[in-house]
């Protein structure tokens, strides 16, 4: 795998390359706002991409809580699924269906939408355990806050343009992707700070309790009144196919380079969490030191839950 | 109006920040492999 990094690297790149190629010179000109509406080619993915890190957190941070025992492990897996069916089923229910098509979202889009928790959770569960869900975790929330941040400041570098202000106060979309900016922030914060044992417990409640500001986020431009547009996709929203096939192609080029980082930045926090240990390990051995005889197991178990 | 700044504004503070954000991962895995070797060295 360490071999196909570089490639990997490479490649996205050059996907990179083309997406902005794409975005700059293919695409054509949008006819009320002229070529500044292509912010929405870095300002849009930037936005998905940190909705899916989150996601991710959000699964990763039930995974780790829900692997505390086995009872609460087996509970959390038939919830996920029971969320799973009813949420493919609801949609297609005369009266929700109605309602999506009130606000212009296509019930077969929602209920895919809820196949995908089981999918990913189960995704999770199966490649990642232990330490690691937590090392996934973290990894997605801070690659997802760097997304996020992204999106703060390209969103007020277009709004300034076409709104004729930076930001508009009181506004529920801006106002709620800050707080989720700030969620995440703190989330991060708490982690780089606590010296506790339960740390990453309480990040993991922090997580899932923050998640809930994702659907908020969505989900606003449908249900208030926002000075931000609708939706490109499904809500009702408009764009020309031109325009979303590009959308569409600088998205996947941000998802492949989010995933690279997102190696990284895994591979960074399995090292640190080594290194931590080695230093731990050493001072507990260190001759003369006033633990010098705590056995290898205390060692273990100081090192938390593996 | 002259709103084409806005988007070279846009796209370059995109990179800015990636960049940024690469730099110090970059940053802090050449500080653990420093403390790495520093423990190698001290456990002989």
């Amino acid at each position: 795998m360490k071999k196909a990094f570089p490639i990997l690297a490479v490649l996205t790149a050059l996907f990179l390359a083309y997406a902005f190629y794409q975005a700059m010179f293919v695409a054509p000109t949008d006819a009320l706002q002229g070529d500044v509406y292509r912010i929405i080619y870095y300002h849009v993915p930037s936005a998905w991409t940190a909705f899916l890190l989150f996601f991710i957190n959000f699964i990763a941070s039930v995974q780790y809580l829900a692997n505390a025992k086995p009872s609460t492990q087996r509970a959390a897996n038939w919830i996920v699924i029971a969320v799973g069916i009813i949420g493919a089923m609801v949609p297609f229910v005369p009266q929700v269906r109605q309602w999506l098509n009130t606000i212009g979202m296509y019930p077969s889009s929602a209920a895919t939408t809820a196949l995908m928790i089981p999918a990913v959770y189960f995704l999770i569960g199966k490649y990642f355990r232990g330490q690691n869900l937590d090392v996934l975790a973290v990894t997605a929330a801070e690659v997802g806050v760097v997304f996020c941040t992204i999106v703060l400041i390209t969103g007020p570098i277009w709004a300034r343009p076409v709104w004729g202000i930076w930001w508009a106060p009181g506004d529920i979309r801006l106002t709620s992707t800050l707080v989720l900016w700030l969620i995440y922030v703190s989330y991060l914060v708490l982690r780089r700070f606590s010296d506790s044992a339960q740390t990453q417990k309480l990040a993991a409640v922090l997580a899932v309790f923050g998640a809930l500001d994702v659907p908020l986020v969505y989900f606003s431009i449908w249900f208030f009144r926002t000075q931000h547009p609708q939706p490109v996709i499904g809500g009702g929203g408009s764009i020309d196919p031109r325009m979303l096939h590009v959308l569409l192609i600088s998205w996947m080029a941000f998802l492949c380079f989010a995933f690279l980082v997102c190696w990284s930045r895994f591979r960074l926090e399995k090292l640190l969490r080594d290194v931590e240990e080695a230093e731990a390990l050493e001072s507990l051995l260190e001759p003369g030191g006033s633990t010098a005889r705590t056995s290898k197991a205390d060692v273990s178990l100081s090192s938390g839950p593996k | 109006m002259n709103s084409i700044k806005f988007l070279y504004a846009a796209y370059i503070a995109t990179w800015l920040i990636h960049a940024l954000y690469l730099g110090s991962l970059v940053r802090r895995y050449s500080r653990l492999r420093q403390q790495m070797k520093g423990l190698g060295k001290s456990g002989k």
